[in-house]
């Protein structure tokens, strides 16, 4: 009977989305802002990655809340889960001699390809958030394999996470203190298509890959870390 | 290309009911992984490859990792509404 109930409900919201964005052409813009990046968006910023000119120099300040929120969850995550060290009473597994081999030669490899996505972010799609998810998935390959099922310290992740964001602002401050705004992009924008380009924008998501991927591998590692 | 698309979204639509009608949560954590990956690949045939490049790191592998290890922490099979 619940299962009837709670059946009918989903399809009444669902027809009421359906109706309401009936109207709404699928696809077709009705904003001119996406022609005014479009047109402007290499020559004021000078990266040859429209979307990331758009979230780290158009969206800047919006990109420092997002961080924001993952640090927040961070913090809130290992606050809930934190134990003490004698209180875990499992002993260290060790892993077998080709899972540690196999995953002590792929982990610099993913970490190189991670690094890559977030320093290209102004010229090849991806960027900070993309970078600092393989750089994680990196640091779950050798929780998994080479550590044993057993996280590292903490601090370590908490200290990167915690400089890397403190990085961010102060590159913002520092273009308060240039060019009269938070996040003015102060350096020389350079030639497109080239690594040192885009000002400030490869130094912005240099600092959010680190901060990225320092949170995730750390709520992974405090969950491995809290059993 | 067309058919491909829409062959995937049906392949995605059983993976998510799939996810919420198994009784293993180990099962219904790989079908809700499978669904993020698939929509991986949708994303990048729309164009979109840094979304696609985001949904499969975090949402086929971290999201799954991390499912996993809570799963191992605590109890892996749900229960019937009777049995509680």
């Amino acid at each position: 009977m619940r299962k009837v109930i709670s059946f009918i409900l989903i399809v009444i919201i669902a027809a009421g989305v359906f109706f309401s964005l009936e109207e709404v052409p699928f696809g077709a813009t009705k904003s001119r802002v996406r022609e005014y990046y479009l047109d402007n968006g290499i020559k004021q910023t000078g990266a040859a990655n429209i979307v990331t000119s758009v979230v780290v120099n158009y969206r800047g300040f919006d990109t420092l809340g997002e961080v924001t929120v993952l640090f927040l969850a961070s913090i809130g995550l290992s606050a809930v889960l934190y134990r003490k060290k004698e209180e875990r009473g499992k002993k260290r597994r060790e892993s077998s001699l080709i899972l540690y081999t196999g995953c002590r030669f792929l982990f610099p490899l993913i970490l190189l390809f991670g690094s890559y996505i977030f320093i290209h972010g102004h010229l090849t799609p991806g960027g900070g958030f993309q970078g600092g998810a393989v750089v994680a998935s990196g640091f779950l390959l050798t929780m998994l394999g080479c550590w044993g099922w057993e996280g590292v310290n903490r601090n370590r992740f908490k200290i990167t996470e915690s400089l890397s964001g403190l990085a961010f602002v102060v590159i913002g401050l520092l273009g308060l203190l240039y060019g009269g705004y938070f996040l003015f992009n102060y350096l020389p924008k350079g030639i497109p298509n080239q690594l040192f380009s885009a000002g400030i924008i490869p130094l912005v998501y240099i600092a959010i890959g680190f901060k990225v991927g320092s949170e995730i591998a750390g709520i992974i590692n405090d969950m491995v870390r809290s059993g | 290309m067309i058919i491909l698309e829409i062959i995937l979204v049906f392949v995605m639509l059983v993976g998510a009911v799939a996810a919420g009608v198994f009784k293993d949560l180990l099962n219904a954590v790989i079908a809700a992984g499978f669904v993020s990956f698939i929509a991986a690949i949708l994303f990048y045939f729309l164009h979109a490859p840094d979304v696609a490049m985001a949904e499969a790191s975090i949402g086929a592998a971290l999201t799954v990792a991390i499912f996993i290890i809570a799963i191992k922490k605590t109890k892996r099979f749900e229960e019937d509404e009777k049995g509680n």
